[in-house]
């Protein structure tokens, strides 16, 4: 399961790096409508993985490697609401969201530790003030 | 006007390979890739806070902290094989991305998801919730950044 997750993650990285979503000022240019280009990054990865997640448990009776396929657990309440109102706005503020936050370090992007202090941060603080429970990925029928 | 002023080939193979990461994570392990909750799962090997001790945190640390690490070794390999030798210098006031930062980890924890986790992961499974959280973070992502705009945040 490591060897996967570092695998997968460097793929993860390697197309953040590629597709430059690991600088913050690209980002930004998309929100402020210059540069369309981060709806090709995230259209080509939800297509991608739209794929992944629909035919792979009906061909695979379990993952190449055993266990089972989880399924992306997804409530409705406020919190769903409200948490990605306040995530945008540092989102906007920022340009950096978490998976980018870390894999630019890896292009010598050091700069970035500062807001990867500012996310576990903000990560803890979401932490110590809630007792709702974090969701688990349910087992697909 | 153009949309894409850098062109647009590098966005959607980058696009693409993203979406093989989460895939090929998903086809070996049933796992489901988001990237935020990492900043929760890594606290629970220092903070006793019950929070932070329930299984799903505790059980996961171990992988999230792994592919999390993968994510800066690849970004890596693309530099080594397409970088120009310098460094990718970040240009965002130290100010911007540690206040911006602790917004992103209160409201994509408090979300329950990311760009990642939402965006990806859950638009792939076709979650609504996820689509109304992507829609709400876009929406005041794009009013923050042109709120700042004429402030003289890059």
């Amino acid at each position: 399961m490591r060897t996967s997750a570092l695998g997968a993650g460097m793929l993860f990285g390697f197309g953040l790096a590629f597709s430059t979503m690991i600088q913050p000022h690209v980002v930004l240019s998309f929100l402020r409508g210059q540069d369309m280009g981060l709806m090709l990054v995230l259209g080509g990865a939800v297509v991608v993985t739209f794929f992944a997640y629909r035919f792979l448990p009906k061909w695979l009776p379990r993952p190449l490697l055993g266990g089972s396929f989880g399924a992306h657990a997804s409530v409705m309440d406020r919190s769903t609401v409200i948490g990605a109102a306040i995530f945008g706005i540092g989102w906007g503020l920022a340009g950096v969201c978490p998976g980018p936050a870390i894999a630019g370090l890896g292009a010598g992007s050091w700069e970035l530790l500062y807001a990867i202090g500012g996310i576990a941060l903000g990560a803890l603080l979401q932490g110590l003030t809630s007792s709702r429970e974090v969701p688990v990925a349910r087992p697909t029928p | 006007m153009t949309l894409f002023p850098q062109g647009w080939t590098h966005y959607l193979v980058g696009g693409l390979t993203i979406g093989v990461g989460v895939s090929v994570l998903f086809a070996l392990t049933g796992l489901i890739g988001g990237m935020s909750s990492v900043y929760s799962s890594t606290w629970s090997y220092v903070i006793r806070h019950p929070y932070f001790q329930q299984p799903p945190l505790v059980k996961s640390r171990a992988w999230r902290l792994t592919y999390a690490t993968g994510l800066i070794v690849g970004a890596l390999v693309w530099w080594l094989m397409f970088g120009d030798g310098t460094r990718v210098a970040v240009s965002i006031p130290p100010w911007q991305l540690a206040l911006g930062g602790v917004f992103v980890g209160y409201g994509a924890r408090m979300s329950r998801g990311c760009t990642s986790g939402h965006g990806i992961c859950g638009l792939a499974s076709l979650n609504w919730p996820s689509l109304v959280a992507v829609l709400t973070f876009m929406t005041t992502a794009f009013i923050t950044a042109n709120l700042l705009a004429p402030a003289g945040g890059r």
